[in-house]
């Protein structure tokens, strides 16, 4: 792509000259030319020590740094930061990686339900997801919690989510959390820069580049869903899952707040989320709510269904079940 | 216009003095600059380098944070009697009560800076390049506010030490009606961060109707307290008068404000401990522990013992008349409500977890050493803040153009002297 090499383009600047940009538009061209200046300035200067992939580089930095908000920008826009992104993961990691910017698909609204009777606390779910979703591995960020309690009681308080010890434990069963996608999220309501929103197919996602990191979102949420980088992640190279989603599993940076997707860059390409799939036991069904042939709606017509904390009103997309 | 002099005559105030000044701004340099370290390592390595984590996501910070917005708050509880109800004692006092509102306001908003993850991106909150998410967010409110309280409380004063600069009457009716709207301003300043917790059924500890009023009541107590202490000092280190009547109803004030706000800890915990619910756990943690984790069952009770002993201290007329005794009290009655309101009140909320997941929440020293070089960042304010007014309210500092052309130098020449340098000595007819 030719905007990755030079990122101002002679273009840019006739349509900044002769065609309506709005202000962040033009905002990024004056400040695209700027950074691209300081360039020709370092190019001229035989002192320069910086390398063409440093300066590169520098000037991705930038222009990153002064985009919008992903809801808000135009197709073009979002090609663009995704062109601008492959290349820095090429450039600071040597990876190649797909962005997708895959919108929610009409028609689709996902939902998912979990078999308290089916699982068994073998937590593979926990592991797909960590490989799936590029998450933390220095920090140990999981997204699934997988809760043992004693059969008789079902109170999170007296649940152990740390256990370490073989499973199925006697007397024991196993109820799985992670973010519930809620109809009516709280944390999308609190936060002070719209950087989290439910998406029309019921995902709540997080623009991690639009974040500022103030962690509002993370005390609003009943769910405990929602994970905050609190230094840079670390995934090595050799296990860094290339398919990536925007709104998903792509590097998200130090400072910003993470959740689950129901694996976005899968679900929306009529795949299942990492952990339906690695689930060995077969308690956890994903599916459309709005295809009424579906599996997830046979569970919910069928099955005597209750959801977590109910009473606050939050229309969680995740239900639980017993056979 | 005297800007140029107003500014140059405020820089000369505050950077000379006796060596006792300038030893207090120099320790409070070094305080700063260790803060400033410490923060560059936080910027550096995140806030990994802080003690919070996943569930504890907020901590000294916040605690700071909601704690001082209730300082700032403060200024209104002087502002009101003095030209709402026309009680001429409380003017002198209602600048430094504004110094106070506007070092508080510093503090708040660096806190929530080295709280935000993402400091850079602090642009976001700006409408038109950014975007705020106004009014759906009370934290967007809270932006706002703040700020705008800030704005208030910084324009009021200098229009009145300008005016004063200048060798006017400041005209009461261009100010009065800002005032009004500071009066009402700082109210909204506490409920609107009061509400920013309350707002949230995820965290039931906090999510109470009476957060709102026990923020406005134990701001009321902590931020006259820290008045009186400032009067206090400044009463002593310089020749500013400052009627006994100011200090008893200062005093007056904190007084009534600690009772109610004894009284609504009392109903917090009737509530939340007559019945215990699955809502009342976090107070269970806070108050008691559980099982084993029990890190601030020692600060709460330390808190509530030295606030109801400060309380009932007040009430008693001649301790709190007198002005030592006074000192103490207000003293003793801010600590407990910095603990009170600040940790006692944000940390427990996040445990346990909303999922019933305990983790404790320890500050690093790193976290620490931000906190305390805010804190000093504060009192540098503040400090200088009250050097650029008294001067100007003494009648020390006039502009050289008043009077028909540049009179008699305003601007004294550096000359070392002894302490302290507000002490008027020169001869009586230039007082």
């Amino acid at each position: 792509m030719s905007a990755e090499q030079s990122p101002t383009t002679a273009s840019d600047t006739r349509s900044l000259m002769h065609k309506q940009v709005d202000r962040r538009r033009a905002l990024q061209i004056l400040f695209g030319g700027l950074a691209a200046g300081t360039q020709a300035v370092s190019a001229c200067n035989p002192l320069g020590t910086k390398s063409d992939e440093e300066r590169e580089t520098s000037v991705l930095a930038w222009r990153e740094y002064i985009k919008g908000n992903y809801r808000f920008m135009t197709e073009e826009e979002r090609a663009e930061t995704i062109a601008r992104l492959e290349r820095i993961a090429k450039l600071k990691r040597n990876v190649d990686v797909q962005i997708q910017s895959t919108g929610a698909q009409p028609g689709v609204e996902f939902g998912y339900a979990f078999n308290i009777s089916k699982c068994k606390g073998f937590r593979s779910c926990v592991e797909a997801c960590i490989n799936e979703n590029n998450l933390d591995r220095k920090a140990g960020t999981q997204y699934i919690r997988i809760f043992e309690m004693k059969n008789g009681v079902v109170d999170l308080d007296e649940a152990d989510a740390t256990f370490q010890h073989d499973v199925p434990a006697d007397g024991h069963f196993y109820m799985g959390t992670q973010c519930f996608q809620c109809a009516d999220p709280p944390c999308v309501k609190v936060c002070p820069v719209g950087a989290t929103w439910a998406e029309p197919d019921g995902i709540v996602v997080v623009d991690y580049d639009w974040c500022i990191g103030c962690r509002y979102c993370m005390a609003a949420c009943p769910y405990w869903a929602r994970r905050f980088n609190w230094a840079e992640p670390e995934v090595p190279a050799d296990e860094l899952n290339p398919n990536q989603h925007y709104l998903g599993n792509r590097a998200r940076r130090a400072g910003a707040v993470e959740k689950c997707t129901f694996c976005i860059h899968r679900t929306r390409q009529g795949r299942l989320p990492a952990c339906a799939e690695a689930c060995p036991t077969g308690a956890r069904v994903f599916g459309n709510l709005l295809d009424p042939n579906s599996e997830i709606r046979w569970v919910l017509a069928n099955k005597k269904v209750f959801r977590l904390k109910e009473d606050l009103k939050t229309e969680p997309r995740f239900w639980y079940f017993t056979d | 216009m005297h800007l140029i002099p107003f500014a140059r005559s405020a820089l000369h105030s505050a950077t000379s003095g006796g060596r006792r000044y300038h030893v207090w701004m120099g320790i409070l340099t070094l305080i700063m600059i260790a803060g400033g370290y410490a923060y560059s390592l936080q910027l550096r390595y995140g806030l990994a380098v802080t003690g919070m984590n996943d569930h504890v996501s907020w901590g000294l910070y916040i605690s700071n944070f909601t704690f001082l917005v209730g300082l700032a708050a403060a200024a209104m509880m002087l502002v009101l009697p003095a030209y709402v109800l026309k009680d001429v004692d409380f003017t002198r006092a209602v600048l430094m009560a504004e110094a106070v509102a506007v070092a508080a306001l510093v503090m708040c908003l660096s806190f929530v800076v080295v709280d935000i993850g993402s400091p850079l991106n602090a642009w976001h909150l700006i409408p038109g390049i950014g975007f705020l998410n106004w009014p759906r967010s009370l934290l967007a409110w809270d932006v706002l506010v703040l700020n705008g309280y800030l704005a208030l409380n910084l324009a009021i004063p200098f229009y009145i030490l300008y005016s004063r600069y200048c060798g006017r009457q400041p005209n009461k009716a261009k100010y009065i009606p800002w005032m009004y709207l500071a009066v009402m301003w700082a109210v909204s300043i506490h409920l609107v961060t009061a509400f920013l917790l309350a707002g949230l059924p995820a965290r039931p500890f906090w999510n109470t109707a009476l957060l709102g009023p026990r923020f406005l009541a134990s701001a009321f107590t902590a931020g006259p307290a820290f008045v009186i202490l400032l009067l206090s000092l400044i009463k002593r280190t310089t020749h500013y008068e400052i009627s006994d009547g100011a200090f008893s109803k200062l005093a007056l004030i904190t007084t009534v404000a600690a009772q109610v706000n004894i009284v609504m800890l009392i109903s917090e915990l009737f509530y939340k401990f007559y019945s215990p619910t699955q809502h009342g756990i976090n107070a269970r943690y806070l108050f008691f522990g559980i099982d084993e984790h029990h890190a601030l069952v020692p600060w709460i009770w330390a808190a509530i013992a030295v606030n109801v002993v400060a309380t009932v201290a007040m009430m008693i007329h001649p301790i709190r008349r007198h002005p030592r005794w006074l000192m103490v009290a207000s003293a003793a009655l801010f600590v407990a409500i910095w603990i009170e309101k600040g940790i006692g009140l944000v940390v427990p909320g996040f445990i346990p977890s909303p999922l019933g997941e305990i983790v404790e929440y320890t500050p690093s020293l790193v976290e620490i050493a931000v906190t305390v070089g805010v804190w000093a960042l504060g009192m540098f304010v503040l400090t200088i803040l009250v050097r650029i007014a008294l001067p100007i309210e003494l009648g020390e500092v006039r502009s050289p153009y008043i009077g028909g052309g540049p009179a008699a130098p305003i601007i004294r020449p550096r000359v070392s002297r002894s302490v302290p340098s507000l002490r008027d000595d020169r001869p009586a007819r230039t007082r």
